[in-house]
């Protein structure tokens, strides 16, 4: 419990600012904690005369915190490609490790690693696990988790980075629990404290609308899924040296209970929006699925990807995948392009972290408006060609 | 078949805010619902235990008042109902959380398949799913979009990847968490509603799942918040004027830098 020192307690209010959830104020002269409270303790730490106190929570610090050392980064190869994310990971990663004065290393899974291996060291790290065997040509929960868990358990290292890409966010959480690590989703900003190297791990919650700092203060090692797009990779340099260590998977590590039937690549449009630089999305406004054309269009002549809202997913007129929103995807690209959409909260939790965004609705008391940088008020269905137009002489100027 | 189906009160995304004055967040008229992924993922599990005979209890860690989302569950088809609850478990993170549901589970007896939904929206953390199932030991299957055959055994079910999806074939026991593709949530009937109203909860407190007091709550939490701060404020808005063309013509060069 939060417990409040009344003899301490100034009544200054300070910690009333620093609980983002409502859960203290100050009446009569004194801080008094209500049922919101969630024990996150930012107001402890802020609170300069001490009053504030965690009770009844004893924590154990694990014993060994000092022998947990260096930073590694699963870099995530899939169909003999190595995902974008990895070399923004290996890119963070560096810097963490020189904050620390530690090595840096990647752990490689899969068939025919071969090439990318000694590419890794180029992009950054020290050394290169490369867990290579046919077994491992697709990716699995079980066999995956297991041979992470086992390298971890071996090598003690404290930091562990993933991309959080459907699989990062899929066996990473299962390792952190065997392991009993700390683990943080989805970080967008990770930073070493000078004070004791502790990883500070920021990521956006409640949809974006506000942000929270994580620690794991007492127990290693610590690991975040890092969200792509956001990490700069380093530039390549070809004369960097590391070191390439084979390790075999071993029989148990290769059991699997969840069968394989069959890898499906999507056929139709770059489901992956996630990865899109520039996103042009389709709302409800632009009338029905013809109308919907006017999207990819516009998405041709910028060469971005398409999206969508929830209400034209549920209408058929593109699939699931492209659905950003809180049942949907969270998207962050450099440019994302609101078409018809109206903007209620549900949607601008899952894009309001882009760099650019363009709205065009014919409702100029839409919501969308308040997140944009650009807006157009009116119809799509007119405003579209419009612009593609003009885009198209642009183009040839 | 049994069938257990883990949800989470969760506050109405529409009415969270945070105030950049007072850097918090706006609690006020704040409406509690079931987590919107948790929806597909009872939906599942009542098709499911329809599809093969079964049963499907829900189970939820949370405050008392949790106690609405469970019986708006039973009103959806789940037939028991479950919450753990006790002030012991607060300021849990997901490894706690995932542990707390554990033991709750070890309490219920045999089960064939647990789904969760993929994520709740106020984390957004998608990891007690897979948490849970390392705890259980078995396997688990995270973003499932499709359920396309069911058997007394195993699932062929849909997994959404980055690139496409994967199909599987999941022996029982096994926990799957799901997205919204999966399915489409039926309304509460009227009957399902009053069987919601009569519906018994059954309760569990810490003592009586027999946690161990430094693995729950906060104190079993490895990750700590330990600051919580306002997203960085958007660029200066650009408001466009003019007549429709001339908005165009604004944009176009806006956009032109885009154009490869």
């Amino acid at each position: 419990m939060l417990i409040v020192n009344s003899e301490l307690c100034t009544g200054c209010g300070d910690c009333e600012g620093q609980c983002a959830f409502g859960a203290i104020e100050v009446v009569d002269g004194i801080a008094v904690v209500n049922e919101e409270c969630t024990l996150c303790g930012a107001c402890v730490d802020h609170c300069d005369f001490e009053a504030l106190t965690m009770e009844g929570v004893e924590k154990t610090v694990q014993a060994d915190l000092e022998s947990w050392s260096g930073v590694w980064v699963y870099c995530e190869f899939r169909r003999s490609e190595l995902a974008q994310v990895s070399l923004e990971l290996l890119g963070v990663g560096r810097k963490l490790a020189d904050a620390r004065g530690v090595k840096l290393s990647a752990i490689l899974i899969g068939s025919g690693t071969d090439d990318i291996a000694g590419n890794l060291i180029g992009h950054g790290c020290d050394t290169v696990f490369t867990v290579d065997h046919p077994e491992l040509a697709e990716f699995s929960d079980e066999t995956y988790g297991r041979i992470v868990t086992d390298l971890i358990i071996e090598h003690k290292p404290e930091i562990i980075l993933a991309g959080a890409t459907a699989i990062g966010r899929s066996f990473i959480p299962a390792v952190a629990t065997t392991l009993g690590a700390g683990l943080t989703a989805d970080c967008t900003q990770l930073d070493i404290r000078e004070s004791d190297g502790a990883l500070m791990q920021t990521r956006p919650a409640f949809g974006g609308n506000i942000m929270a700092t994580i620690e794991c203060p007492y127990s290693r090692p610590q690991m975040a899924t890092v969200r792509p797009k956001v990490m700069k990779p380093m530039e390549f340099d070809g004369s960097r040296s590391g070191e390439v260590i084979d390790v075999q998977p071993t029989d148990d590590q290769l059991k699997k209970k969840i069968r394989l039937v069959e890898s499906v690549i999507s056929e139709h449009d770059n489901v992956n929006i996630q990865e899109s630089d520039i996103l042009v999305a389709g709302g409800r406004g632009l009338g029905d699925e013809k109308g919907f054309e006017l999207i990819r269009k516009l998405a041709d002549s910028l060469s971005a990807d398409v999206a969508a809202s929830r209400a034209v997913v549920d209408s058929g007129w593109i699939s699931y995948p492209h659905q950003v929103g809180q049942t949907g995807k969270t998207v962050a690209p450099k440019l994302y392009i609101a078409c018809g959409i109206s903007g209620a909260i549900q949607h601008v939790a899952g894009m309001q972290s882009s760099d650019t965004i363009v709205a065009i609705n014919r409702d100029e008391n839409a919501p969308i408006f308040d997140v944009a940088d650009f807006g157009i008020v009116g119809d799509v269905n007119e405003v579209l060609p419009k612009l593609i137009t003009k885009l198209e002489e642009k183009r040839g100027s | 078949m049994k069938i257990i189906v883990c949800v989470k009160q969760v506050p109405d995304a529409k009415d969270v805010r945070l105030d950049p004055e007072t850097n918090t967040l706006s609690r006020e008229g704040v409406e509690s619902i079931m987590n919107p992924y948790d929806q597909y993922a009872l939906e599942a599990g009542v098709q499911l235990a329809e599809e093969q005979g079964g049963t499907v209890t829900v189970l939820t860690m949370g405050p008392p008042q949790a106690e609405e989302t469970l019986r708006e569950a039973i009103s959806c088809g789940a037939n028991e109902a479950v919450l753990v609850s006790d002030r012991a478990f607060a300021g849990a993170d997901t490894w706690a959380t995932s542990y707390t549901l554990k033991r709750a589970i070890d309490k219920l007896g045999e089960f064939d398949l647990i789904i969760c939904g993929k994520q709740a929206i106020d984390g957004d953390t998608a990891q007690v799913g897979p948490g849970l199932a390392m705890r259980l030991d078995i396997p688990f299957v995270t973003c499932v979009q499709k359920i396309r055959e069911s058997s007394e055994t195993s699932l062929i079910i849909e997994r959404m990847m980055d690139d496409g999806y994967d199909v599987l074939d999941v022996p029982y026991p096994a926990l799957l968490t799901v997205v919204k593709d999966v399915n489409e949530p039926r309304v509460p009937s009227l009957k399902g509603k009053m069987k919601a109203k009569k519906a018994e909860i059954k309760l569990l407190t810490a003592e009586e799942i027999e946690a161990d007091s430094a693995c729950i709550g906060l104190a079993g939490s490895p990750t700590q918040v330990v600051d919580v701060f306002p997203p960085p404020a958007r660029g200066n808005r650009t408001v466009l004027t003019g007549s429709v063309d001339e908005q165009v013509e604004q944009l176009a060069e806006q956009l032109k830098d885009y154009l490869q």
